[in-house]
Parts: structure tokens; C-alpha cells; sequence
């Protein structure tokens, strides 16, 4: 579960407390999904109970006490061999846009997968010119940026994959033929 | 919508092959258009032809409500020194010349004073971070300060129409995207419009709508496979 990594991440920079962290994680990944209190809370306790963090302090600063945590040794230690761990790069094969076009040529033909495509197409553009759009803007946060590419990258992979699709398809038509 | 450029049934032929079978475009003032589709699609030609630069066996291409087709090849090559700028791949500066002498180029062939040619020069050289090598001829320079020079020397006379055909096709994607990005920015400021031939999604992203051709035509699909 990467969240974790994310928030030793974060500690590995100096103790924090639960609050600074989900705004520091919110900060950094704008792009992900924001991350519920409970859920550093959870986390940390986690992280705790497996002695990769620790209690290193408390304050109140008008308000209710906080702890703060700090990374431990072994906390840095399974952070850096998160880092060195090279991820499996089978996932993206499983996404729903390549099984539905598999499914739509096997059971309703080129037709129909022509026509989904053309759609899919279109809706991978729009997306790639408002990412665009983001990361051109002159104040475009570097989180937002970087995060951005991402996104690009990954859809015009998308992009180039469903044209070179559909070029296989209208290949193995024409052979069909007499 | 006006248009401020216009193709309508433009077709082309080089000898007995067909380039283009019947294109239309429109482009308005200070948009931004994408013209995608394969290798081999007609793309390259129908910027040819928009920009004057060829012209169309068939169909028409208006600019300002007049039809290129009616002009002379020196009004037309008089417009393309006042209202078009042009830029391509690359190996478009002039090797002898320095960055700043190549940007001032076209100021030097529309007619303007050299003082005042090598000025102009120089602010557009600074506006795309390039003129620390105003002095450097471009073989001295890297691919991206190649390019920005060429942008440069393609806007310094404030086109109201760019003509682009895969302008960062040869840097890195860091440096083409820095490339574009400031292309695209300039463009905006001077509401200059741009005809951004590509075969890469990523690049197109950059206008605000896309045409996308095939087999030297429309391609309302825009997948550049036929059925």
C-alpha cells in the first residue's frame, strides 16, 4: 500500500504531525486522491505498531494536543527498499480500455469497436488539451506539472495504441477479403 | 465564426500521385488549429498550400476573403513576407548568418531599416531566452536554441498566420514542450494564428481543435485508419 511509503516519505524530511502530513500529502500529489484523517490516523498507527515510526512529541497550540511522529531506523530502511523495488509492469494490461476493446471486437465486431474507438478517441483528446491547458499555465504549480506529464504520457500511450488497433484491424479486413 | 483562412476542395496531385483528394479547413483569427493524421496523409502539403506555397490543382484557399489561386506567385510571395510566418523541422537558419542576422532577416527582405531590423531582432531573441547566442551562428548552437531562433526569426515580423509543420519534431521532449509551450504563448499574445501540422497527440494538445486528415482527405474520425 503505497500511502504508506508516501507518509515516510514525508517524515523522512523531519517529524510532522497527523494534520501537517495530509496537508503536506495533499500538497505534493495534487493529483491523487485526498487523503481522509481517519486514514493517516489509521496509517500511522500501522506504521507504529510495525515500529517504522514513532511518538516524538506533543504540542498544543490553542487547540486539541497533537503528536507529532518521526521516521525510525527501520522506517528509513523499509522506505529506501520500497524506492529500490522496481514495479511489476503488468497492471496496465488490465485496464478497462483494453478489455473493452478486445470485448467489442470479439462480440460485436469492427463496426461497433470502430465506433468505440473514434469516441474513446475523442474523449483522450479533450482530456490531453486540458492537461495541456494546466500545464502551460504561467502558475501552474511543479506538483501539478509533473503530475500532469504523468497523465499525458500515460494517455497518449492510450492514444497510440487504440490507432495502431485499429490499423491491425483494418489490415486483417483487407487480407479477409477477395 | 469568420474565416480568416480557408481551404475548401483543395486537392493536389504530384505527377499521377494523389496528395490531397478534397480538403477543408477553416481557420479563424488567433486560433490555434491542429492538423494530425499518418505519414503520407496529404498534412505537409495542405500547409504548402495554405501558406501559398503551392498551389491547388482543385478547390480554392482564401485568406481574407480573396482567393490565393487568382494571384501572381510575387503577390503571393509578398504576402508570405508580410502576413505568413513559416517554420519547419529544422536546418531552416541560414548557416552563415548569426542568430540575431537570421532573425532579422525577414524584417531586411519586407523592407525595414537595418537598425531598426537588428532591434526587433533582439527583443524576440530575448523573448525566447535565446540571446545570449545572438552573436553564436547556429552551428554553434544547440537543437533547442536552433529552434528558438527559428520561432523567433518566424514571428518577428508578426505574422497574422504561423505556419508550423512539426516544429519540435526534432528535440527532446523536454526542450519541445519548453519550445511549443513559448511558441504557443507568443502566438497568443500577438493573436497570430496557428496551422500546427503534426502526427503527435501530444503535440495537437496544444491547439484549441484539431483536423485530422487521411489518405488526403477529411478524417472525421481522426484514427487515420480507413474502414
Amino acid at each position: 500500500m503505497s500511502t504508506s511509503f508516501v507518509l515516510l516519505g514525508l517524515l523522512a524530511t523531519g517529524p510532522r504531525h497527523g494534520y501537517e502530513l495530509k496537508r503536506a500529502h495533499d500538497d505534493r500529489l495534487p493529483r491523487a486522491k485526498p487523503l481522509a484523517f481517519g486514514q493517516v490516523y489509521a496509517t500511522l498507527g500501522r506504521l507504529e505498531r510495525d515500529g517504522l515510526v514513532e511518538k516524538s512529541g506533543q504540542d498544543r497550540e490553542g487547540g486539541p494536543d497533537r503528536t507529532s511522529f518521526a521516521i525510525t531506523e527501520a522506517g528509513r530502511t523499509s522506505l529506501d527498499e520500497w524506492l529500490s523495488a522496481v514495479e511489476t509492469p503488468a497492471p496496465f494490461v488490465t485496464s478497462t480500455l483494453f478489455s473493452k476493446v478486445m470485448v467489442s471486437l470479439l462480440a460485436s465486431g469492427v463496426d461497433r469497436a470502430r465506433a468505440y474507438l473514434t469516441a474513446q478517441r475523442s474523449a483522450h483528446a479533450d482530456r490531453l488539451r486540458e492537461l495541456t491547458a494546466t500545464k502551460t499555465a504561467a502558475d501552474s504549480p511543479f506538483g501539478d506539472v509533473v503530475a500532469a506529464d504523468f497523465a499525458i504520457a500515460h494517455l497518449d500511450a492510450d492514444l497510440r495504441w487504440l490507432q495502431t488497433t485499429l490499423q491491425r484491424v483494418a489490415d486483417m479486413d483487407r487480407e479477409k477479403r477477395p | 465564426m469568420t474565416a480568416l483562412l480557408s481551404a475548401a476542395g483543395v486537392a493536389k496531385h504530384y505527377g499521377r500521385t494523389p496528395a490531397l483528394t478534397g480538403v477543408d479547413i477553416d481557420v479563424a483569427e488567433g486560433e490555434i488549429v491542429a492538423v494530425t493524421g499518418p505519414s503520407g496523409c496529404g498534412k505537409s502539403t495542405l500547409l504548402h498550400c495554405l501558406a501559398g506555397i503551392l498551389r491547388a490543382d482543385a478547390g480554392t484557399v482564401t485568406y481574407r476573403d480573396q482567393d490565393l489561386g487568382l494571384w501572381s506567385e510575387k503577390s503571393r510571395s509578398r504576402l508570405r513576407r508580410t502576413d505568413f510566418g513559416v517554420l519547419f523541422q529544422f536546418g531552416q537558419l541560414v548557416p552563415e548568418l548569426t542568430a540575431a542576422e537570421n532573425v532579422a532577416l525577414p524584417l531586411l527582405l519586407a523592407g525595414s531599416g537595418r537598425r531598426e531590423a537588428r532591434a526587433d531582432a533582439q527583443q524576440w531573441l530575448e523573448r525566447f531566452g535565446v540571446d545570449h547566442v545572438a552573436e553564436a551562428r547556429p552551428g554553434a548552437m544547440s537543437g533547442g536554441q536552433q529552434q528558438r531562433c527559428a520561432v523567433a526569426r518566424a514571428m518577428v515580423t508578426q505574422p497574422r498566420v504561423l505556419f508550423a509543420d512539426e516544429p519540435t519534431g526534432a528535440l527532446d521532449a523536454l526542450a519541445g514542450e519548453q519550445v511549443l509551450g513559448e511558441l504557443v504563448r507568443a502566438a497568443r499574445d500577438q493573436d497570430t494564428a496557428v496551422v500546427l501540422v503534426t502526427h503527435d497527440a501530444r503535440v495537437a494538445a496544444y491547439a484549441d481543435r484539431e483536423v485530422a486528415l487521411r489518405d488526403g482527405a477529411n478524417d472525421p474520425s481522426g484514427l487515420g485508419v480507413g474502414s
